[in-house]
């Protein structure tokens, strides 16, 4: 198969996987946590890419995947014993399903309608767990440190997490590749273009725009059960943070809705600003107004993105960035 | 027969914009659907081809009832439009275009098979040389032709080709009825909506006149030419028609003997 062996697959996957290794060179936790924030940020954000990207339709609650997802794994490891293995597993099921439901119900709305129906389900969600007495209600569950132990102890526990982690987001990076190369991808990318058009040409719309949910939402829900897993505490405003959905879309729109590449450079941009504004006296307390900023400077200038803008000034970039 | 139509009608609130319209067409034919300004031809298309369901009426493709069949179900039976105001998937390049013509169309194509009907398509049309291009990117005459060669990758037994000569200077506008022709020649069925009227008379084997979302008039080009209703419903009063025609041919006559 030729098309493996572009360059818009491999560059992408030789950054995800040069990131990742990155805090194995210096072998330091600290540079450990800042990767594995930045390498979750881009493995939401290429997620959100195949919903937003590549079919065009914006979600404002993604996190509710994360969050849901994270919620169930949590609760297996925690009050059924179950090994981490099966409960990443179990968040991405869950995540997959609620979005194969939401998708029948909420896809058949358009634009805005859509956006505004995803911030209702990822608050909807949060009432609904902050009620759940199973999942510990509004104070959340809290891991018992002995589990680590079978893990070899903390310390081993939090690198195994990190390796899971790069692990899952460069299967996402070659999810996220493939999908833009087949014949799926094509149909997405027709609806994000022109919805009626593409159904006069034979595209089942409703169809491909739920299977781009789920596989939009699959990845987040076991993300969000390695990054709880690794906290050992989950409460419901750290699961279903908005803040946190609003900072994905600007890591796609920064990097270039619709490419390979663009999530992951706008995840890793994102992510090293954030880290520099937070640890500045001026912007600490303004972080999230920079991005809202940074938001609408994208949208009205460069809307293609990074990686958009690339390909649009050469046809040599355009054949070697995805 | 590939096509019957049966008392359709479509009403938007209280506006009538078809009217019980009724019509077979055979296979290989080309039908000509003229009719003034707002007379409900895309409307009809659209009741075709599922964009609109209908509210009367029945609509019958190579045999089976398919009133009221989603778009993209149309599609897979075998049924291509192309679209008076162009709707070309911008972001993607010509040839991506035309793939999911290929790709989601009558054949059901894979990747690498619609991508050589897609070549194959854009040299019959013209736009080879523009394969690369985003779509967005080219002039109407371009897009009308994309619009035609997305169509037609989908190999449809029945096109709907909804004013492809509008907004075509001369030169293109022969070069689209060279290529209408040819595709013809392929054994495809043609609905044509039209309003350049030497070339729908020329290229037609049957004309449909719709009027006010009625079928006023249906033959063989010459007759619904000379058909004082549809004369009417083009210039208004059939008398003062007949006296503009009269007097034209004086005109023609004259210039003849000069």
């Amino acid at each position: 198969m030729k098309k493996w062996l572009q360059p818009g697959l491999w560059i992408p996957l030789l950054l995800v996987a040069a990131f990742a290794a990155y805090p194995a060179i210096t072998g330091s936790a600290s540079a450990r946590e800042t990767m594995f924030t930045m390498i979750m940020s881009i493995g939401l954000a290429s997620s959100l890419n195949i919903l937003l990207g590549y079919t065009g339709y914006v979600s404002f609650g993604h996190i509710v995947f994360f969050g849901l997802g994270g919620y169930l794994g949590f609760w297996a490891i925690d009050e059924l014993g179950w090994h981490l293995a099966p409960a990443v597993l179990l968040g991405g099921v869950t995540a997959g399903l609620l979005a194969l439901l939401l998708g029948l119900a909420i896809l058949r709305l358009r634009g805005a309608y859509f956006a505004l129906a995803t911030i209702g389900v990822n608050e909807a969600m949060k009432s609904l767990v902050m009620n759940l007495p199973f999942l510990g209600a509004a104070t959340g569950m809290e891991l018992n440190f002995s589990v680590y132990k079978s893990y070899g102890g903390p310390a081993t526990a939090l690198w195994m997490v990190y390796w899971s982690l790069a692990a899952i987001v460069l299967i996402i990076t070659v999810v996220s590749y493939a999908v833009k190369k087949s014949k799926f991808g094509l149909g997405l990318m027709a609806i994000r273009e022109d919805e009626d058009a593409a159904g006069i040409m034979g595209v089942v719309s409703s169809r491909a725009k739920t299977w781009a949910y789920v596989l939009s939402a699959v990845f987040p829900g076991m993300i969000g059960v390695l990054f709880f897993f690794k906290n050992g505490i989950i409460e419901p405003g750290s699961a279903f943070r908005l803040n946190l959905s609003i900072e994905l879309l600007v890591m796609v729109m920064l990097g270039g809705a619709g490419t390979v590449l663009g999530p992951i450079l706008g995840g890793a941009f994102y992510q090293r600003l954030r880290g520099l504004l937070l640890t500045s006296d001026l912007f600490k307390n303004i972080q999230l107004a920079v991005a809202g900023l940074l938001l609408l400077l994208i949208v009205l200038f460069i809307p293609s993105g990074a990686v958009g803008w690339l390909r649009e000034r050469s046809d040599r970039l355009r054949r070697v960035l995805e | 027969m590939i096509l019957q139509l049966r008392g359709v009608t479509k009403q938007f609130g209280g506006l009538t914009a078809v009217k019980d319209v009724s019509f077979d067409l055979a296979k290989g034919e080309i039908l000509g659907l003229i009719g003034p300004n707002g007379a409900g031809k895309t409307t009809l298309f659209n009741c075709i081809n599922g964009v609109y369901p209908v509210t009367k009426g029945t609509v019958t493709f190579l045999g089976e009832d398919v009133t009221n069949s989603p778009t993209y179900s149309m599609a897979h039976r075998g049924l291509a439009r192309t679209h008076q105001i162009v709707r070309p998937l911008n972001d993607l390049t010509v040839r991506d275009n035309v793939i999911v013509g290929a790709c989601y169309g009558s054949k059901r194509m894979g990747l690498g098979a619609a991508a050589d009907t897609a070549d194959k398509t854009l040299e019959f049309v013209g736009l080879a040389p523009r394969s690369e291009s985003l779509a967005g990117s080219l002039n109407v005459a371009q897009k009308k032709r994309l619009e035609m060669a997305r169509a037609l990758a989908s190999q449809p037994t029945l096109l709907l080709l909804d004013e492809v000569l509008a907004g075509l200077n001369t030169a293109e506008v022969s070069n689209m009825l060279a290529t209408i022709r040819r595709i013809r020649e392929q054994g495809v069925t043609i609905i044509m909506i039209e309003h350049i009227m030497h070339a729908v008379m020329n290229l037609s084997d049957r004309i449909i006149v719709l009027n006010y979302g009625e079928l006023i008039a249906s033959g063989a080009p010459d007759e619904v030419a000379q058909d004082p209703q549809v004369v009417e419903a083009y210039l208004g009063d059939p008398e003062l028609a007949a006296q503009l025609l009269e007097k034209e041919k004086e005109e023609d006559g004259a210039t003849g003997n000069a």
